[in-house]
């Protein structure tokens, strides 16, 4: 793998494990065990094909197996879990806080795929391949996914909803 | 003129601006007299470019260190050099076998030792129970699986060799397939006891627990225990208790074993 290369996906893997998850220390820490696996699996990798599909594939398959582990439940306790608790002024920061917090209301596989698509501009194709699903499961889980979002962000009685910012 | 139903992946896909310009507007044709579905897949566009503006900060904070250094090789894995069959070679396998046929008589014959150290030792967790619980709590753990990540070997074997009282050092796994990931200080019994984690290109974690807490018992050879789903080899030393601990099969753990042990004799 190329040093360089490698290096320019990183912000990349950042920002969608952000989006996924929604806390930085996780995010992070999940970006930092797809690149460790990527490097013990980098024999694997096949020069000249994509190395942002092949990473985005890595952090999905450790999240799978994330999810499916029955292990001793164990979390990080992170700075971020102390700041002071304040309240958001600014209408359009709450927007987004409305839409993140609904985002974290989307079932895991419809809140990825809608996030491929979102943020990488993927398309539908690429992103079947990432996963490892038909096309057409992520044409349902996108429809799915959109609506469902669509309909939390309209149920929310505007002005009524101020949440607690980290 | 035929035109091709309107389906919800037409319009999906008119969201992502993922059509041919012809079934495009075919798709605001449909549109320019549905409005209840404009509206639908208008709010759809939106959310796009609110959840694109929302996360592209991302992109442009500062990595974290721990990032940054993995966009080079961590230690001593190195692509060119190891190709990946190259770790399943003959020699590998041979030396498995034989492993396989020494273990299976050292961990006959340790048994009945095993039980006579558990009863001298009533009121004390033996060590291969340490070792395992040790192992089952922290190899797991995705995040921190370790104190002192390997970046950072130095100053792990210069903390841990402090606080043990004595010189520790992880040994070298390379060779067998497992790299070093870090380690951590642990409660022993009256002290502190060392934990070493290391993983193979699988994430097959294991673990070798030290502790220095053995000066009253006799040097053994190598003795196994099962505890749970965890396999534990373990062997005393002086003052040394070393104890290997994974989720993997006894020979393949005594093939490890082995060279832990081989390495340590050796210096």
């Amino acid at each position: 793998m190329d040093n360089a290369a490698l290096l320019v996906e990183i912000p990349r893997l950042r920002r969608y494990a952000r989006a996924l998850l929604g806390n930085r220390a996780a995010a992070d820490d999940l970006v930092q065990d797809t690149l460790e696996r990527a490097w013990a699996r980098c024999a694997l990798w096949r020069a000249g094909s994509d190395l942002r599909a092949w990473l985005f594939s890595i952090m999905h398959n450790l999240r799978i197996d994330q999810l499916r582990r029955p292990n001793l439940p164990s979390h990080s306790i992170d700075e971020d879990d102390f700041e002071v608790p304040t309240r958001a002024t600014q209408s359009d920061r709450l927007e987004v806080r409305d839409l993140e917090s609904a985002l974290r209301q989307l079932p895991d596989e419809q809140r990825e795929v809608l996030l491929l698509v979102a943020l990488e501009d993927l398309s539908y194709a690429e992103v079947a391949g990432m996963l490892g699903i038909p096309v057409g499961t992520v044409m349902s889980r996108l429809a799915r996914g959109r609506e469902r979002l669509r309909r939390l962000m309209e149920e929310r009685p505007p002005g009524v909803n101020l949440r607690v910012v980290r | 003129m035929n035109k091709l139903p309107m389906t919800e992946d037409d319009l999906q896909a008119w969201v992502d601006g993922a059509l041919p310009a012809v079934r495009r507007g075919e798709v605001e044709e449909y549109l320019a007299t549905h409005p209840e579905e404009a509206e639908r897949v208008r709010a759809y566009r939106a959310q796009k470019q609110v959840l694109k503006a929302m996360f592209q900060p991302v992109l442009d904070e500062p990595l974290p260190e721990r990032l940054q250094a993995l966009a080079t090789p961590p230690v001593a894995v190195d692509p060119e050099k190891r190709p990946f069959f190259t770790r399943w070679s003959l020699q590998r396998i041979a030396a498995g076998l034989l492993v396989a046929i020494v273990s299976g008589a050292a961990g006959w014959l340790g048994h009945a030792q095993y039980q006579a150290a558990d009863s001298r030792q009533a009121q004390r967790v033996p060590l291969p129970r340490q070792a395992a619980v040790a192992h089952v709590v922290f190899s797991p753990d995705v995040r921190r699986p370790v104190e002192v990540g390997a970046a950072q070997e130095d100053q792990l074997v210069a903390w841990l060799s402090k606080r043990l009282g004595t010189t520790v050092r992880p040994p070298k796994l390379g060779a067998l397939g497992y790299e070093l990931i870090g380690g951590r200080l642990l409660p022993g019994n009256s002290g502190p006891v060392a934990q070493f984690m290391y993983h193979d290109a699988s994430g097959q974690r294991l673990t070798l627990y030290v502790t220095t807490e053995n000066a009253s018992n006799r040097d053994t050879g190598f003795r196994f225990a099962k505890e749970g789903p965890v396999n534990v080899f373990y062997w005393i030393d002086g003052q040394f208790g070393y104890a290997l601990s994974a989720g993997i099969d006894k020979a393949e753990l005594a093939r490890v074993a082995t060279a832990v042990y081989d390495q340590l004799e050796r210096k």
